[in-house]
């Protein structure tokens, strides 16, 4: 009834949802619902915030996580576009392999890091052949589908007006599927994230993912959370900076 | 002024396809020869092959028997020359409607300043002069259509193809859109060929009407439209426009009726 009357605009909703989560948080802990020491309230975790950054070399250890997921969402997405590219191009191709590439895109690949390790050693190129890998999956689809569905009324406009191949790829297919390829890239920059974050902790190299193990090992586990919520705070940065990132370009296109 | 010298020639013209069910045969054996300024309409049922004629004329279909010829030289695919509006949405909806209409220039090389000043003569003429920074979604089902003639018109071709291009419309919209057809070719004398199922529409418009039989479709009967212009839907009450409404029906019942119980055969299977 009351949203009858009242609806909340979405920023309020989130904050009121947040503080609700981390109220019963807080209470649950404090009451000894569970322990402290496996799930810390969150007033000791989010003081460890600036602790992470005084003591643990913030900055450093994020801008090599993110340069680790730069490059391999790079990587990932330039492969991931040319073999889109070609499964739509072939179709003898594309019926051959984009379930594969759909299977692959639901199976854990970061079970694979021995091989990597095997392959690249324990350093930072396993970490970015980890992530570039994952990106590939989301982007290969994304950018086969979106090509798939240009509709073929606005190519033939193309072919009416004596359009080049490379223009009609310039001015129609590329402007035509760049939402869904978009999309793809999106899921692609998250998947980085993930995945360097999570061969970082396993393979115990890099930034981020290496300073949660860390903390763990040290059993620092406010810090640990804190640490773990600010990965969780930078994956939302990254979805909504690529959120803004596409509206731009669809604007520009 | 219309010269007496075909503009457009289509001569023997047939398309045949290989499906599972064997060869079928769309188009068969089409003749027609078009003047300059002519305005005609190609009636007929579904899955007679008029679009199959269309996109041989524009040349968009390039392996076929016969030949057509503009101007006396053959088509061997598309050509600015030839211009065609299609019957689905085909705007870009990613370009303004200004961008849309300046497309096949900007395509061209032709510069920026002179490309949107003949996009806003063309906006103009279609009657969208204030919309020219909207997008495609912003604007009507109508509106797009004009913008997609307009971009046709932007190459000034000397054949202007229309495939349906009011079939998404409704009926309303549709009387109006094909008022302003009919004031724009009288304007610029272009040259036109439509595809249509609308009866009323193609008298409307036309100068000859032809009537397709179904499958294989072959040129059935050529009804000459002598109304006079300019023309709007104004004169659809007139007692002259409904006797030409009802010959076609009377040619055209027959070409439908094969046409429905084909296709009820088909869903039967």
């Amino acid at each position: 009834m009351l949203a009858i009357f009242f609806r909340p605009p979405p920023i309020i909703a989130r904050m009121v949802f947040f503080t609700l989560l981390f109220g019963a948080w807080e209470i649950a802990s404090r009451a000894g619902l569970f322990s402290r020491f496996i799930a810390p309230p969150p007033s000791e975790i989010i003081p460890a915030i600036g602790l992470l950054y005084s003591d643990n070399e913030l900055l450093i250890r994020l801008l090599r996580t993110f340069g680790e997921v730069f490059a391999a969402a790079g990587l990932g997405a330039l492969g991931g576009m040319m073999i889109g590219w070609w499964l739509h191009r072939n179709k003898d191709a594309g019926e051959a392999f984009t379930d594969w590439f759909a299977a692959l895109a639901a199976a854990p690949l970061v079970l694979l890091f021995p091989l990597f390790l095997v392959l690249f050693g324990r350093n930072a190129s396993t970490i970015i052949a980890m992530g570039a890998v994952s990106v590939l999956p989301p982007v290969i689809l994304k950018t086969k589908e979106g090509l798939d569905h240009v509709p073929q009324v606005i190519i033939n406009v193309g072919k009416t007006f004596g359009l080049t191949r490379w223009q009609e790829i310039r001015m129609i297919m590329l402007p035509a599927c760049l939402p869904t390829v978009f999309t793809g890239l999106r899921l692609g920059l998250i998947f980085a994230l993930i995945n360097v974050v999570g061969v970082e902790y396993l393979i115990g190299f890099g930034g981020m993912g290496l300073m949660i193990a860390e903390l763990g090992d040290r059993f620092e586990i406010a810090g640990m959370y804190a640490a773990i919520l600010f990965v969780v705070l930078c994956s939302a940065f990254f979805f909504w900076f690529t959120a803004r990132l596409e509206s731009w370009l669809l604007q520009a296109r | 002024m219309m010269s007496n010298n075909p503009t457009l020639r289509i001569s023997s013209v047939s398309k045949h396809f290989e499906t599972g069910k064997g060869r079928v045969t769309a188009v068969d054996n089409v003749s027609l020869d078009i003047k300059q300024g002519e305005f005609i309409s190609i009636i007929g049922p579904s899955g007679c092959g008029k679009s199959t004629l269309m996109n041989m004329i524009g040349g968009l279909i390039t392996e076929y028997d016969g030949k057509v010829l503009l101007e006396g030289k053959q088509v061997r695919g598309c050509q600015p020359d030839i211009g065609m509006v299609f019957q689905e949405e085909s705007t870009f909806p990613w370009r303004t409607a200004i961008e849309n209409v300046a497309f096949p220039l900007e395509a061209a090389g032709v510069p920026k300043d002179k490309r949107l000043a003949r996009a806003h003569e063309l906006l103009d003429l279609v009657g969208l002069t204030g919309f020219e920074n909207h997008f495609p979604s912003e604007l009507s089902g109508g509106m797009r259509q004009r913008i997609a003639i307009a971009r046709t018109l932007a190459f000034q071709p000397r054949i202007l193809l229309m495939d349906e291009p009011f079939a998404a419309l409704d009926e309303q919209t549709r009387l109006l859109l094909g008022d302003k057809v009919v004031q724009i070719q009288q304007q610029l004398e272009q040259t036109t060929l439509l595809i249509t199922h609308n009866i009323a529409e193609a008298v409307q418009l036309s100068d000859r009407v032809l009537i397709m039989t179904f499958r294989p479709g072959r040129i059935k009967r050529v009804v000459d439209i002598n109304l006079p212009r300019p023309r709007s839907s104004e004169m659809m009450g007139s007692e002259k426009f409904s006797s030409y409404v009802a010959e076609i029906w009377a040619d055209l019942r027959t070409e439908a009726s094969k046409g429905l119980k084909e296709s009820e055969a088909a869903a039967a299977h």
